[in-house]
Parts: C-alpha cells; structure tokens; sequence
C-alpha cells in the first residue's frame, strides 16, 4: 500500500510556510545571517590568504632571509627573530666564500630617523646595505645611480630614496643631488627607487632610505650594535631549484662560523619565501576557521530560533494534525511534513544568506581593495549546513506531531 | 461486517480509573443505517472512536471483514481510517488553508493516488454534494451547511465501507441539519453503512436501527 508521495508531503510543507510569509522570514532570518557570516568569513579569509601570497611572491624571488635568534634563556624564553646580534660581516663574507648557487649576498641594517630637506620633515626607516641589495630584492632605479662598494667603503654619506620619501620631502621635484639631514648629518641624494606599492599589510614598501651599510652602522644606529653586527642577510638562490641546497649550504656554513657543536640550538634561523609563505598561510587559515566558528554560532542560534517556531506550529495545528490522522495520515506522514517544514526554511534562509554573503565579502573586497575570492566549495557546504541546521532543530517539533494522539487532537480548540 | 466482542475501554485519570465502554457486544451488517444515542460519558464516543481505528479497545474483540482491527499497528490503523472508514464530524475538521476540492482531495493524497485522478474524483464528488460551483471556494467563504457538505465529500474519497458520523447537524440550523440528514439517508439507499452518534431523537429517529448506550453499556438496540 502506498503513502503519501514526497511531493506531496513538500507541498504540505510549503503550504504552511507560504501562509505565513512575515512569520517564515523572520524564522529564517536566523539561519540567513549565520549563513552570510559564514560565508563572508571564509571568503574574506581566503581573500587575505590570496593577497599574502602575492605579496609574499613580491618580496623577491628565491630569496633566503638569515635573521639572528636569541639563544634559548636557561628559563626556556627564546626572543623573537632579529632580536639577537648574532651575526656578523664575517658570516655574509663566509657565505659569499662558501656557499655555491648564492646569486647576491646582501647585509642589512635598519633603523629609524626623522630626514629633514630644504625646511620639510619626515620620518622613515633608513636600511643601510651593499649594492647587492637590489638584487635580492628585485629593486630598481627609477633615476640616478645605486651607490658603489667604494661609496660604501669610504663611508660616504650618500642616500638612495624610496618614491614615498622623496614625494614628502620635495614634491614633484628632482632630488638628485639634493642634500638631506638624517639625525643632523649631511647626505647626499644620488638616486631614487622604482615603486613598489604597498604590501598586503597596507605598509608602503616605498617608504624607506638606502645607504650604505657602514654609514648606516656608525652614524644612525651608533652605539647600540656592535661595529661588525648584522641584523638581516638577504641571500638570493640563483635558480628555484636551488633553494633548499642553498638554505642547507648556509646553515651549515653559519653554523661553522658561530662554532655551534652538533646538538646545541642554532643562534640564527634562515626562512625561504616558500616556507613564510606556508607559515602565514596556515596562520591566516587558522585565523579564518575561528572566525567561521564564531559565525557558525549565529547559525546554531537561527536554528534554535526555527525549533521554536515550529513547536508553536505544532500547538497551533494540533487540529490539523489530528484530522490529517483521522483521515489516514501515517505517523511518519505527519513526521516528514514538519520536519521538511522547518527543512525548508532553513534551507530557503540558508539560500539568502549565501547570496548576502557572497555579496558582502564582495563589497568588502571591492571597498577594502582586497581580492575577492569565492569559495566555490563554500556554496554546497552552506546550503547543506543548512538543511542539516533545519533538520537537527525541526527534528523534536515533527516528532511532537507525530505523537499526537489523534482523539485528543482533535478535540482541541 | 462488524462484530464487536466483550468491547471494554478503561481510562486511567489520576488515581481513578474510568470505565468508558464495560463489556459490550454488537454486530452490525453491510448497508445497515444506525443511530447510536445516549447522554453525554455513556460511552457512545469511546465507541466511535474504536469502530473508526482512532483508539484500541482495552478488552475484546473487534473484526472487521475478519479482520482483527483490535491487533493492528498504527500504521495499519492508519491505513485502516483511509480506505475503510469515512469521517464526518459536528465542527466540520476541513483545512481553513485549502479549497473545499483541496479538502477533498486529502484522503485520496494519503492513500496515494495521482494527482490527476484525485482531482477529477473530487470534482465528481462535490458535484454529487451539490457543490460543483464552488470548488474553488475556502471554507470561511462557504455556510456552515456547505461545509458539512465538503466535509461528506471528503469522507467518501476513497470510497469506504464504513461512515461514522459524529453529531454531524449539531452544528447546523435545523433546515440545514434535515439536509444533511436527507444526504446520508441517500448514501445509505445507494449501499454505504451509515452509523450516526447523536443524542438528538429526531436525528436518531431517521435511523432504521437505534443503540442507546448508558454508563458504558447497550441499554437497547431496535430495528424501527
């Protein structure tokens, strides 16, 4: 003997929800911002996750960052990359010695100072390095010169700008040859860098000086490296296959240098792009899931927000209920009926949450500058989290129905 | 059709229980037109819930066509209620959403029939109620007398064996209520088995067999 078909057991369900449209809407509207949230989060997540990878490219290629590391404390604190001074002009000559596939080999110093020219400030970071540094950063000359290794050696005070500085210091104006101030002392402006725009971070990658390494070590930072110390040694790989040959190369090469016996911690670490690449990926992936989880509250809060709804249904309809079994309606009939009931409008919420969220993380995207990404896996897992939703929380209400004894219910007024 | 044994219904309320039917027995035979009467708690409600598979007897028997309606499952009880018997209450129970043909349809959406074929059936059947013109109409915009008329047609959907009918004029005027009465009396000349609950004499008296039922026992059964 056959039951009631399916189609007709979604039409019932969809009778009742029409019936009362301001009502379903409101019940859905639950699930519609759990979804939108849902959906913006993650979209705006992978946004991020696809500007940090262009950015991160953007850095240079094949590029291999040594940085100092304090040694563990006998408490067990390690301070942060950069915050130690272990490495020397010693080690970037011993790599540029040893280690074969190193394209360019370029130190680093930085440190902060107001530039004042011609009656106008400004405060920027001032990174002292050697010519190599262009190289490994896939830096350009826009105009003038970069300086030399005999600038650098006589301890020239000369400066190369970043377009950002020279646009706060002068304007339009040509600064070659120009005379800039950096902490009182005199330099002179021999070249400007190509731009480079801003970093996914909104930091402005133009907003910086070249000098030489020297320069920079004896006049800003002064006394509070030591006269050999490094901060940053940039070396590029001269193929992408020979990346991780290269990193291996330069551990062991600092290694030897530092006199670091097998066993004990490095006082250094060397990072290729790839693996910060990796590194902010996972953070920012991490970052995205718990942002989603939140949201994903808002949606539980929608359904518990349709399982109230639908109790009151039942009692409302308790009748209806009863007459439906009076006339042949089997108990699972009237259980299906609520339960897609609720089905529905949470997976029609769903829907509208979906088209909100897509729409605002495009909003976003599109006021914020930021890649709009769709994540197309995000459209079946939204619509079925919310039939699941719908399911879950119309569960209890459908089974309340379909207990119903019919006598009963049908004497209700 | 129906033979009903030793038919007893006992209610737990609280700490007393309630004897509601006690030990009746009857028979009744294809074609028959019955009235069941008597005051209000003499038990004629219990039965017609049990004769119509909405409730199970506590003790006895029930067959029906031989079959063992007391054993079914609920499922089967409510398969039961959809093919065998048709309802017709005082307060008329259509759906206030559906159009009277809609209200129609509604066993015949249980029992599973197309889509088609329960339209054209229900069309039929409001025809033969005397309602062919307004199908379309929902309950608020049809008389109480018109309802009941819809409520008729929607118990002969799937064509049953067997019409109950519980105070089906107490809710109308008396003009009305002889209309209504005038309609089963012609359904019960065409064959169907007509068993109407009332404690209206009048009701009763169109009847050609009348139960009266007191505390739960038959205190007379006479052929008119």
């Amino acid at each position: 003997m056959s039951g009631a078909s399916p189609t007709e057991i979604v039409r019932f369900a969809s009778g009742a929800i029409i019936a009362h449209p301001l009502r379903s809407g409101l019940t859905s509207l639950g699930v519609v911002i759990g979804v939108a949230a849902v959906v913006m989060m993650t979209s705006i997540g992978l946004g991020a996750q696809k500007r940090v990878t262009d950015s991160i490219s953007g850095l240079g290629s094949n590029l291999i960052i040594v940085s100092p590391l304090q040694p563990r404390t006998p408490g067990g604190v390690m301070g942060g990359a950069g915050s130690g001074q272990s490495l020397t002009d010693a080690d970037t000559e011993a790599i540029q010695r040893q280690v074969e596939g190193a394209a360019a080999v370029a130190p680093s110093v930085t440190g902060g100072a107001q530039v004042t020219a011609d009656g106008a400030n400004w405060n920027t970071s001032i990174i002292g390095v050697t010519p190599e540094y262009l190289e490994a950063r896939d830096l350009t000359i826009a105009s003038g010169r970069m300086f030399e290794d005999r600038d650098a050696r006589q301890g020239r005070k000369v400066a190369v700008l970043g377009p950002t500085v020279v646009t706060q210091l002068w304007g339009d104006a040509d600064p070659i040859g120009k005379r800039i101030r950096i902490r009182g002392a005199p330099f002179e402006v021999i070249g400007v860098l190509g731009s480079k725009g801003q970093s996914s971070f909104g930091r402005d990658q133009d907003d910086l000086i070249l000098s030489p390494l020297e320069t920079v070590r004896s006049r800003i930072i002064g006394r509070r490296i030591k006269a050999d110390s490094v901060q940053t040694i940039y070396v590029k790989a001269a193929s992408e296959g020979e990346l991780a040959s290269v990193q291996e190369d330069i551990d062991s090469v600092v290694r030897a240098e530092h006199k670091i016996q097998p066993g004990e911690e490095d006082d250094f670490q060397t990072q290729n792009l790839a693996s910060i690449l990796e590194a902010s990926k996972a953070a920012i992936g991490a970052f995205t899931v718990l942002l989603a989880a939140i949201a994903a509250v808002s949606l539980v809060v929608g359904g518990v927000g349709i399982m109230n709804i639908m109790l009151v249904a039942v009692t409302e309809r308790t009748r209806e209920i009863g007459l439906r079994m009076a006339l042949g309606a089997r108990r699972k009939d009237v259980l299906a009926q609520f339960a897609l009931e609720a089905v529905v409008l949470s997976l029609f919420g769903g829907l509208i949450g979906l088209a909100i969220g897509l729409l605002g993380a495009a909003g976003i995207a599109a006021i914020g500058d930021w890649p709009f990404a769709l994540p197309t896996w995000a459209i079946p897992v939204a619509l079925g989290f919310s039939s699941l939703v719908g399911l879950v929380f119309g569960a209890y209400p459908a089974w309340r129905a379909a207990r119903l004894d019919p006598i009963e219910a049908l004497r209700r007024e | 059709m129906i033979q009903i044994e030793d038919l007893t219904k006992t209610y737990v309320m609280g700490e007393e229980t309630v004897t509601a039917l006690d030990g009746v027995s009857l028979s009744i035979a294809r074609g028959e037109s019955i009235a069941i009467i008597g005051p209000s708690g003499s038990g004629k409600s219990t039965l017609m819930n049990i004769l119509g598979g909405l409730d199970r007897p506590s003790r006895g028997r029930y067959r029906f066509e031989g079959d063992e309606v007391a054993h079914f499952s609920d499922d089967q009880l409510a398969d039961f209620r959809n093919r065998r018997i048709g309802f017709v209450f005082q307060s008329f129970q259509l759906l206030p959403r559906l159009s009277a043909l809609q209200n129609v349809e509604l066993p015949m959406v249980y029992s599973g029939a197309a889509p088609r074929a329960r339209r054209e059936r229900a069309a039929e059947l409001l025809e033969r109620v005397g309602l062919g013109s307004r199908m379309g109409h929902r309950p608020n915009q049809l008389s109480g007398g018109q309802q009941q008329r819809v409520a008729i047609a929607r118990s002969l959907a799937n064509q049953p064996d067997l019409l109950l009918a519980d105070e089906p004029t107490g809710a109308l005027d008396s003009a009305t209520g002889i209309e209504v009465l005038a309609l089963f009396q012609k359904l019960n000349l065409e064959g169907l088995t007509v068993v109407i609950v009332t404690h209206d004499r009048g009701v009763a008296d169109a009847a050609r067999r009348r139960i009266a039922f007191r505390d739960g026992r038959v205190t007379e059964d006479v052929r008119t």
